[in-house]
């Protein structure tokens, strides 16, 4: 692999880290000592990618203005790697007017129409809406591609296999991005899917399905890479299952009581791994790692300044934006 | 009609339908239809007959029986700037996609503080009166109008249904489109006399949000919509042979309701008939009655009359489908109750 790729993969990792460090630090700043979900700075649910940056990283490096992503609940790391507006993003988590939608959605409910980003807080909601973008993509002649992300948990909903099948029928450009971290909230995967990969269920459509292990950005990458390449050129459907890690809980909050892995989690984190594995390359030093770590804080922490100095919404304004106005 | 109206012809109301989207279809290349048999079968009520001969697969596109799919597929492409007619083939059906259509198609527009628009038609067949038991004779409408985010509309005539689908297609806006299988004018089922009336030449464009005044009366307001204004019309009818005067208004939609026609209507006569095909309870009838009482409850000089389904799932037997459906004498009782006779 080029290096400048694996320099990029590991960029975009550490940018995600930083990110999702940052909103961690805001969001307990002033739930504490007593954690009131509904209090602070950045209230509500908040649910954070940590672990899982090789699965945003591998993908999204092949997007390409156009491309769409619906993404999920944990949507932070994949809005970063398709080019969303960090300033924007991060002004909607405060629930400012800055915000991507003025403060109107929320950390779960991103809308960013510049890059296509959409994401929800219901599971499996997004994988439909890929396939319909992927009919405007294929009617158009584009040569876009629709990224629809969800949670291996998903792939027990209606909606997966309904948008599987259509997106298959229609042989349309979707890359259907499974997230295996293990754990559905705090039911594990083994109790509650039937196949040990959910690759295996590509076959019912039809269409490819490929599994990656270990969460190793450079495979997610290859793999990626073909599917997108394949729906690019008129071959249809790909489901790409990772087996990536949630480094943290479901929520913010939430003491993951029911994880019996919880000591060996730390040890999985993929970007010390990979760091590792691009400095024994010479791809990386530890210039290179400082620099490129403190590009990303810096970053990151402009958004966060960005955020806070947004003014919040006028309670006025609530009925504004239930419709278009003609 | 008088000499110097627009030039009409006379169509059912699924034809009137069929010619409004035809003619959105040729004006704007990305108005597309998608269903369960929207093709070769022409919509199962005749809502899409011809188009695939007209308009080919590509933009008439038969989906298999998945509507969490094929409507979740309708809001992408809608955010993509396409314009999708997507038919839900009876409104019975949401249950197996609301998801899609509560949490996603009416919200999207509000949760992205205006930045992204969802405009499609979601088309969809209702009402009851020919045996189809539970699942497939509802209405429904109060269920979708008390979601924020979508305007739902309810036309009663084949004049209406062209001028409202052709503002719902060129709205931004997602759009419930709800018609009545009693009034598509099909040959299978008992036809309203009315469910084939005059329909403009060339564009027609009927704007969303106003109701219609179907009868002017002075002596008591009937307030209704969709098969029931028809039921209105000729109690009415009936009713002016017995010197009662009775006004009916058609909603024509209920988001937005036309509250100020409603209020007028009431200021006039002081007698109000809510005639609903819906369920009674926490509904369109309960809205109305709010809406005049918030703005002076001294605009009724008698208590309201309610015809709805009371409160039942519809029937399977005749005998007692038609005990709930607000039939023409179950109107014609609220009338004279409300006249007092």
């Amino acid at each position: 692999m080029e290096q400048t790729v694996q320099r990029d993969l590991y960029q975009q990792m550490v940018l995600i880290r930083a990110y999702e460090e940052a909103i961690l630090r805001e969001y307990h700043a002033d739930k504490k000592p007593v954690f009131d979900i509904g209090a602070g700075l950045i209230p509500g649910e908040m649910h954070l990618s940590a672990g899982q940056e090789p699965v945003a990283a591998g993908v999204c490096a092949h997007s390409i203005p156009g491309d769409s992503v619906t993404a999920t609940h944990r949507p932070h790391h994949f809005a970063l790697a398709h080019g969303v507006d960090m300033k924007a993003m991060t002004a909607e988590i405060f629930g400012r007017v800055d915000g991507l939608g003025r403060g109107r959605g929320g950390h779960m409910h991103l809308f960013d129409p510049m890059t296509k980003f959409s994401c929800s807080g219901i599971v499996g909601e997004g994988l439909p809406v890929a396939v319909g973008q992927a009919l405007a993509f294929s009617r158009r002649g584009t040569g876009n591609v629709a990224i629809a992300v969800a949670g291996e948990g998903a792939a027990n909903q209606g909606a997966f296999h309904e948008a599987l099948n259509l997106a298959a029928v229609w042989k349309l450009p979707v890359l259907f991005v499974i997230e295996d971290n293990d754990w559905g909230i705090s039911v594990p995967r083994s109790a509650a899917t039937s196949v040990p990969s959910n690759a295996t269920r590509a076959q019912a459509y039809g269409i490819p399905g490929v599994r990656v292990e270990d969460n190793a950005v450079e495979a997610v990458y290859a793999a990626a890479g073909s599917a997108v390449e394949r729906a690019r050129n008129g071959g249809g459907p790909t489901l790409l299952e990772v087996h990536t890690l949630r480094l943290w809980g479901h929520f913010e909050g939430d003491a993951q009581g029911y994880r019996d892995d919880l000591e060996q989690v730390p040890g999985r984190d993929p970007i010390p791994g990979y760091e590792q594995h691009l400095r024994s390359a010479g791809v990386l030093d530890d210039a290179a790692v400082a620099r490129i770590r403190g590009a990303a804080v810096e970053l990151v922490e402009q958004a966060i300044d960005f955020a806070k100095s947004s003014p919040e919404p006028d309670p006025s304004t609530v009925g504004n934006y239930v419709f278009a106005q003609a | 009609m008088s000499s110097n109206a627009a030039p009409t012809r006379r169509l059912n109301t699924a034809k009137a339908m069929v010619e409004a989207i035809a003619r959105e279809m040729e004006r704007d290349e990305d108005v597309c239809v998608m269903g369960e048999d929207v093709g070769a079968y022409g919509g199962i009520f005749s809502s899409t007959t011809g188009l695939l001969e007209r308009f080919g697969p590509q933009r008439v596109m038969d989906t298999p029986i998945s509507e969490t799919g094929f409507i979740g597929a309708a809001i992408g492409a809608a955010t993509e700037g396409m314009r999708p007619i997507v038919e839900l083939m009876f409104v019975d059906f949401f249950g197996v996609c609301m998801d899609q259509i509560y949490n996603h198609m009416a919200k999207i527009h509000y949760e992205s503080g205006g930045n992204v628009k969802v405009p499609l038609v979601l088309t969809t067949a209702v009402g009851g009166g020919y045996s189809d038991g539970a699942q497939h004779s509802q209405c429904l409408w109060g269920t979708f109008a008390h979601l924020p985010g979508l305007k739902v509309v309810v036309p009663s005539n084949p004049a209406d249904a062209a001028g409202l689908m052709t503002a719902a297609i060129r709205d931004d806006n997602p759009v419930v489109f709800m018609f009545h299988k009693g009034v598509q004018g099909l040959p299978w089922m008992a036809k309203n006399r009315r469910s084939i009336g005059p329909v403009p030449e060339g564009e027609h464009v009927v704007p969303i949000g106003k109701a219609a005044v179907a009868r002017e009366g002075r002596d008591v307001s009937i307030v209704t919509l969709s098969l029931s204004v028809h039921h209105a019309l000729d109690v009415a009818e009936e009713l002016a042979a017995e010197g009662v005067d009775v006004e009916v208004l058609d909603l024509r939609s209920l988001v937005p309701l036309d509250t100020e026609a409603i209020l007028a209507t009431v200021a006039k006569t002081g007698r109000l008939v809510i005639v609903d095909e819906d369920y009674q309870s926490f509904g369109l009838s309960g809205e109305i009655a709010a809406r005049i009482v918030e703005h002076d409850p001294g605009l009724l000089t008698v208590p309201i009359q309610r015809v709805a389904n009371p409160d039942v799932p519809i029937p399977y037997a005749r005998a007692l489908e038609y005990a709930a459906l607000p039939t023409p004498a179950r109107i014609k009782a609220a009338v004279l109750k409300a006249v007092a006779r």
